[in-house]
C-alpha cells in the first residue's frame, strides 16, 4: 500500500458490484471490485474494451442507466455515495466529483455554445456568480486548455475533436474537483493531443492535489501519467499496485500479455492477446481469464483465485501467486484445456 | 442566409409555375362543362357562345390559354374579355357566381381561426404529454397515455367529430356544454365564433395531439441516449434542466417541421373533415363543395392558393430550422 492511499484516501470503493438489465439474464459489469485513491494521486484503470471500465468509473458517481443496479461501498471524503439522496450526489458531482468522457465529439451539446456551458455549469453549482466572473473563470480554464477566448461564443461543431475533449476538460475544471475521473480522455485522439492532455492531467494533480482515476486500455499511457495502475479483467480487478513496480514485475499473466501486447506494438505490430473477453451475462467459473491464460493449472478452472501480495508489493489475484496451502492436490497440473470442443465448434 | 432565402424564394415561384402548369393541364384535359356556355347562360345561341369564347381566348391554343392563366394569377396585367386582373386571379366560378378568390378569401377566416386553435391545444397538449411520457418511460402513466393516443390516431377525425358532436353539443349532446354543428356560420359575434370553435378545435387539436405526443416521446428518448446529456449530468445538473434545456431543445426541432407542414396543409383545405363535420365555412368545406359541383375552377383555385402555403411555409421551416438548429447553415 502506498503512503497515500493509506494516509488520505479521498475515494474508497469497496466490493462494488454493477449489474445491467433487470429481466433475464444481467450483464455483471463490474463483480466485486475494491480499490481507493488518495488526493493528488493518480490510479490507471486498464484493461481490454467491454471488461467494465466505464461502468466502474460511471458508478462510482452514482451515473448509471435507470437499468443498471449497484451495491457494494463508494465513500468520498468519509461519506458513502451508494444509496445517497440523489440531489445530494447531484451537488456534489462537479465541484467535488468531475468526470471526463470518452468521446469527445458528441460529449457537448450542439445547440449551445461554449459560453453558455460554462455559465450552465459554473450557475448550477455557485448560483451567485455575476456575468464577469463566469466569464473571467471561463476564459481562465479554457487558456489552461490553450483554447482562445476568441471562440468563447461558438459552437461545438466549429471545434476539431482534440479541442472538444480540451473543452470538456476545462470544463470539468473550472468547479476544481477533488476527484476526477477521466474515461479514456485521449483515446479518439493522435499522439499530440494526447500528450497535451496527459501533461494538462499531470499538472492537476501536482497544483491542485486531485485525485485521478484515469481509464485506458493503453499500458504506455498508465506507465507516463500514473503512480499505481488496476488491471481489470472480465469485471473484477485482477492485479492492483503501484505503477512502476507492477510494470517491472506483473504478478498477474493477464498483466504481462497486457505489457507484451503494447511493447510489441510499438515495435512489430503483431502481438495481441488471443481470444476475446468473455461474455459477462456468463463468464467462465473460478478465474475469468483461465480459458486465455497461458499459465492455466488445474485449480484455476475449479476455484476463484484469492488475493495474494506479489513480489512488487502489489495486490494479485492468481493462483500462480499462491496461497500455496489453499491449491488443491494436483491442482498444480497444467490445465487440460477442451481442444476438441473448440475445434468442433471453429 | 439572405442569399439562401433569394434562392429559395425563386425556386418557390418556379415550382408554383410548375404546379399551376399541371393544374391548368388537368382541367384543360378534363371534361367539364365549357365555361362560355356557363358564362352565356341557358338563353344564349350559338353566335352569342362563340363570341364569348373568342373574348374568353377559349378558341386560342393551349399554350396561348396557359399564358392567360398565368398571367391572371401571378401579373397585374389586364385579361381579355373579363375586366377582373390579377395576381391571384384563378377564374370565374359561374356555379357560384363569383371571383374563385372572392371566395376563398372570404373561406380562409375560419380556416385560419379553426387551425390557429387548434395548433394551440395540439401543441398545449403534445409537448406536455410527450415530455411526461419520456421521462416516465414505461410507468403507468405512460402506458396510459400511449393507448389513449393510440385510440385518436387510429380514429378518422370525422367520427371523432361525431363522437364529440353526441357527447357535448348544446342541441343533441349527452352532456349539452358547447355549441354544435353550424353554430358557426350563425354566430355573429366573435365570442359567438369562438364558442362555435370549441368543439372542432378540440376534435381537430386532440387527434393531432396525439400523433405529435408520440413523436415528441420518440424523439426525446432517442436524445436522452445522447452523449451530451450525460454530460449534463454529470456536471451535477437539475434532472429538470437537463430534460427542459438540453432534451427537450433537441428533440422539439423535428417537430417544427412537421408543424409547418401541418398547418399549411390545414390551411390548404386539409381541415375538409373538421369544416365539413362542423358545417364551417372555410376553405376545406369550399372544397368539399367544389368537388361535388365539379366547380373546376374553384377546385383549381383552391389547389394553387395550398400549394402557395405549402411552399410559403417550407421556406419558414428551413429558416426557424437555421435558428434552432447552428449547424445548418445555408449558402
Ligand atoms: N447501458 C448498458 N446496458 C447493458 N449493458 C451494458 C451497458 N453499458 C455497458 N454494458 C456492458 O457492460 C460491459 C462493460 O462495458 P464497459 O463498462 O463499457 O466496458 P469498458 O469501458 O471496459 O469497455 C460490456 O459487456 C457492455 O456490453
Ligand atoms: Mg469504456
Amino acid at each position: 500500500m502506498s503512503a497515500a492511499e493509506e494516509n488520505a484516501a479521498i475515494l474508497e470503493v469497496a466490493d462494488m458490484r454493477v449489474w445491467y438489465g433487470t429481466r433475464g439474464d444481467p450483464v455483471r459489469a463490474v463483480d466485486g471490485v475494491s480499490f481507493s485513491i488518495g488526493a493528488g494521486e493518480t490510479l490507471g484503470l486498464v484493461g481490454e474494451s467491454g471488461c467494465g471500465k466505464s461502468t466502474l468509473g460511471r458508478g462510482t458517481l452514482g451515473l448509471l442507466p435507470p437499468m443498471a443496479s449497484v451495491s457494494g461501498s463508494v465513500r468520498y471524503d468519509g461519506r458513502e455515495l451508494v444509496g445517497m439522496d440523489p440531489k445530494e450526489l447531484r451537488d456534489m458531482r462537479g465541484p467535488e466529483l468531475g468526470l471526463i468522457f470518452q468521446e469527445p465529439m458528441t460529449r457537448l451539446d450542439p445547440l449551445q455554445t461554449i459560453e453558455k456551458h460554462f455559465r450552465e455549469t459554473l450557475r448550477t453549482h455557485e448560483p451567485d456568480l455575476d456575468d464577469d466572473e463566469v466569464r473571467r473563470r471561463s476564459l481562465e480554464a479554457l487558456a489552461g486548455m490553450g483554447i482562445p477566448p476568441t471562440r468563447f461564443k461558438q459552437y461545438p461543431h466549429e471545434f476539431s475533436g482534440g479541442m472538444r475533449q480540451r473543452i470538456m476538460i476545462a470544463l470539468a475544471l473550472v468547479l476544481n474537483p477533488k476527484v476526477l475521473i477521466a474515461d479514456e480522455p485521449t483515446t479518439a485522439l493522435d499522439v499530440i493531443v494526447e500528450a497535451q492532455i496527459l501533461g494538462i492531467l499531470a499538472d492537476l494533480r501536482r497544483n491542485f492535489d486531485t485525485a485521478v482515476l484515469l481509464i485506458t486500455h493503453n499500458l504506455g499511457i498508465v506507465a507516463e501519467a500514473c503512480d499505481r495502475v488496476a488491471v481489470m479483467y472480465a469485471g473484477e480487478i485482477v492485479e492492483q499496485g503501484d505503477a512502476r513496480e507492477v510494470f517491472a514485475e506483473p504478478a498477474h499473466p493477464y498483466t504481462r500479455e497486457l505489457l507484451r501486447a503494447t511493447i510489441s506494438l510499438e515495435t512489430t505490430g503483431l502481438n495481441y492477446i488471443d481470444g476475446a473477453p468473455p461474455s459477462l451475462i456468463d463468464p467462465p467459473p473460478a478465474c475469468r481469464f483461465h480459458p486465455r491464460c497461458p499459465n492455466a493449472m488445474a485449480v484455476c478452472a475449479e476455484l476463484a483465485p484469492e488475493e495474494t501480495t506479489g513480489g512488487g508489493g502489489q495486490r494479485v489475484r492468481c493462483w500462480l501467486n499462491g496461497p500455496e496451502e489453499r491449491i488443491p492436490e494436483g491442482g498444480r497440473e497444467p490445465l487440460e484445456r477442451e481442444e476438441i470442443a473448440a475445434a468442433e465448434e471453429a | 442566409m439572405a442569399r439562401f432565402i433569394v434562392r429559395r424564394l425563386i425556386a418557390s415561384i418556379f415550382l408554383l409555375i410548375v404546379v399551376s402548369a399541371v393544374v391548368f393541364l388537368l382541367f384543360y384535359v378534363f371534361p367539364s362543362a365549357d365555361p362560355a356556355q356557363l358564362r352565356a347562360g341557358r338563353q344564349a345561341n350559338a353566335d352569342q357562345i362563340q363570341a364569348i369564347r373568342e373574348s374568353l381566348g377559349l378558341d386560342k391554343s393551349v399554350i396561348a390559354q396557359f399564358w392567360i392563366y398565368i398571367k391572371g394569377v401571378f401579373t397585374p396585367l389586364d385579361l381579355p374579355g373579363t375586366d377582373s386582373h390579377g395576381p391571384l386571379y384563378f377564374g370565374h366560378s359561374y356555379q357560384s357566381n363569383a371571383d374563385v378568390k372572392d371566395v376563398i378569401f372570404s373561406d380562409l377566416p375560419a380556416t385560419v381561426m379553426l387551425v390557429v386553435g387548434a395548433v394551440i391545444v395540439w401543441m398545449g397538449v403534445a409537448i406536455p404529454t410527450g415530455i411526461i411520457s419520456a421521462v416516465r418511460r414505461r410507468s403507468f402513466l405512460d402506458r396510459a397515455t400511449m393507448i389513449t393516443t393510440l385510440i385518436f390516431i387510429s380514429a378518422p377525425v370525422f367520427w371523432l367529430g361525431l363522437v364529440f358532436l353526441y357527447l357535448f353539443a348544446d342541441d343533441v349532446g349527452l352532456i349539452p356544454i358547447f355549441p354544435g354543428i353550424g353554430s358557426y356560420g350563425a354566430a355573429d359575434t366573435f365570442a359567438g365564433k369562438v364558442g362555435a370553435m370549441i368543439l372542432p378545435w378540440l376534435v381537430l387539436g386532440l387527434a393531432t395531439a396525439a400523433i405529435y405526443a408520440r413523436y415528441l416521446r420518440s424523439q426525446m428518448l432517442d436524445v436522452m441516449e445522447e452523449d451530451y446529456i450525460r454530460t449534463a449530468y454529470a456536471k451535477g445538473l437539475p434532472d429538470k434542466r437537463v430534460i427542459m434545456k438540453h432534451t427537450l431543445r433537441s428533440a422539439i426541432t423535428p417537430i417544427v417541421t412537421l408543424l409547418g407542414l401541418d398547418v399549411a396543409v390545414l390551411l390548404a383545405g386539409n381541415a375538409i373533415l373538421t369544416e365539413t363535420v362542423f358545417n364551417i365555412p372555410g376553405v376545406g368545406a369550399e372544397t368539399f363543395n367544389a368537388i361535388k359541383r365539379s366547380d373546376l375552377p374553384m377546385i383549381q383555385g383552391i389547389t394553387l392558393f395550398g400549394a402557395f402555403f405549402i411552399v410559403t411555409l417550407n421556406l419558414v421551416v428551413d429558416i426557424a430550422y437555421a435558428y434552432l438548429d447552428p449547424r445548418v447553415r445555408y449558402d
